[in-house]
């Protein structure tokens, strides 16, 4: 079936078979690898991307369902040239390390901020509590999207 | 890699739309809402139907409201709506409750009462929920809607009163002016299912309870509830006594599996404790306590 989408504002068309997950599609058809497809299983998170603006496990959505909506990826965060904070905030506070649960982590941090300005840790935990760091990072993440929280986009952050 | 054996697609646009798409394909057919239990399914073939119907347009399903002395909620309306409710919060704490403990915050984004309840996982919290607020489900088929009791929608796990060609259109929740209500859920990790769960929704008046529903999950209690140990609390007061009584009840009547969550008795000794915890905290909220 011909499905059609917009991805990070690009209208993006392939004809695939039903039961393509969102995440080939975007990884394999749109060719965004920024997408990680981790562990199929909706537990990971390391394939969150945001369907009209909220974030989903794109493992456990089918491209059709997808199609007619908007759809942003870890690609979309940069903006004419500049990282997003809570991108610069993972290079400050060294918020990743092997760098596979990073697309999520960033999709998810910047849905929490864009809710939430200024959370505590403890709402910045419950808010990545569906994303898995086997690097066990998670101190680090907690710091970077707190760097984000304090460095909003308004004050030139540098990519 | 998991991947859903071959399907076939089709987008309903109202629920006559998807009441139809049903009826022509009959059993092998199934409704797709938020897709967090049945893509799963599909991905370990336990679940092959051969076309998917999504109903993810039909905003007739969507919404949460009051009408009349009940409140509604739509098939469709995802676990993050009940999260952040404020109609469900200001009469029944025990949603946001059980739904901080449902899943994760993504998954929550996605994953619908409608689907959860039709999936009827014996460790599904809503209908623990719907259990303890003797909540109504309204069913529609071609002939028109019927409702049945929440508890009396479950024929077993995974197994529900919606028939092929039949959709779980809304739940309707009973208000009960200066209930109290609280949930209490043990899982081996964040976001897990339940090793068992307790809710419970009381009212007391002049001092005793005058209603009392409780809710137990994951325990094999029948229809998620305990009606022996409901029936002794109503017209008592609300003393620990009263309530561990009640409480060790509901663990009796409880028939839980040992299986990788823990052994038998450790699963009744949780329904025991839970439900105690749950009461105890539903009474003390209960306005007249």
């Amino acid at each position: 079936m011909e499905i059609s989408m917009k991805i990070n504002g690009a209208e993006v068309t392939h004809d695939v078979e039903p039961r393509t997950l969102l995440v080939h599609f975007v990884r394999e058809n749109a060719g965004l690898r920024g997408t990680h497809w981790g562990c199929d299983t909706s537990n990971c998170g390391a394939c969150v991307l945001w369907v009209d603006g909220t974030p989903t496990k794109s493992c456990t959505m089918l491209a059709a369902s997808a199609a007619g909506h908007d759809i942003t990826t870890v690609e979309g965060l940069e903006k004419d040239g500049k990282l997003d904070p809570i991108q610069q905030g993972f290079i400050e506070c060294h918020g990743l390390q092997c760098g596979f649960c990073t697309p999520g982590m960033l999709m998810t941090g910047r849905w929490i901020l864009d809710n939430n300005p200024k959370p505590s840790e403890e709402e910045i935990r419950e808010g990545i509590s569906g994303q898995l760091c086997r690097c066990t990072g998670y101190k680090n993440i907690v710091d970077s999207i707190h760097w984000a929280a304090d460095h909003p986009a308004e004050n030139e952050v540098s990519a | 890699m998991q991947t859903p054996a071959p399907v076939d697609y089709v987008r309903a646009t109202s629920v006559a739309d998807a009441l139809s798409l049903l009826q022509q394909h009959g059993d092998e057919a199934r409704l797709l809402a938020g897709g967090h239990s049945l893509l799963p399914m599909m991905k370990l073939r336990l679940a092959r139907p051969e076309i998917l119907v999504d109903i993810n347009d039909l905003d007739e399903l969507r919404g949460i409201r009051i009408d009349g002395n009940e409140i509604v909620v739509g098939a469709m309306v995802t676990h993050a709506e009940i999260l952040n409710s404020p109609i469900l919060f200001e009469h029944y704490p025990i949603f946001r409750e059980a739904e901080k403990v449902i899943a994760d915050p993504i998954v929550r984004n996605k994953g619908t009462m409608g689907g959860s309840m039709c999936q009827a996982d014996p460790a599904e919290d809503l209908s623990a929920v719907g259990a303890a607020l003797r909540g109504t489900v309204v069913i529609q088929n071609a002939e028109g809607r019927r409702t049945v009791a929440m508890r009396e929608f479950h024929e077993g796990p995974y197994e529900t009163k919606v028939a092929d060609g039949e959709i779980l259109v809304e739940v309707r929740y009973p208000i009960l002016p200066g209930s109290g209500s609280a949930y209490e859920k043990v899982e081996r990790r964040s976001g897990d299912w339940a090793v068992c769960a307790a809710g419970a929704c009381v009212t007391i008046s002049g001092g005793v309870f005058s209603s009392v529903g409780i809710g137990i999950g994951a325990v094999n209690a029948e229809h998620f509830t305990a009606v022996d140990a409901e029936a002794f609390l109503v017209g008592k007061e609300p003393t620990a006594e009263n309530i561990a009584t009640a409480a060790q009840m509901a663990a009796d009547s409880c028939d839980p599996s040992a299986d990788q969550r823990g052994p038998a008795d450790y699963k009744k000794h949780l329904a025991m404790e839970l439900t105690k915890r749950a009461l105890t905290r539903a009474a003390a909220a209960a306005k007249g306590a």
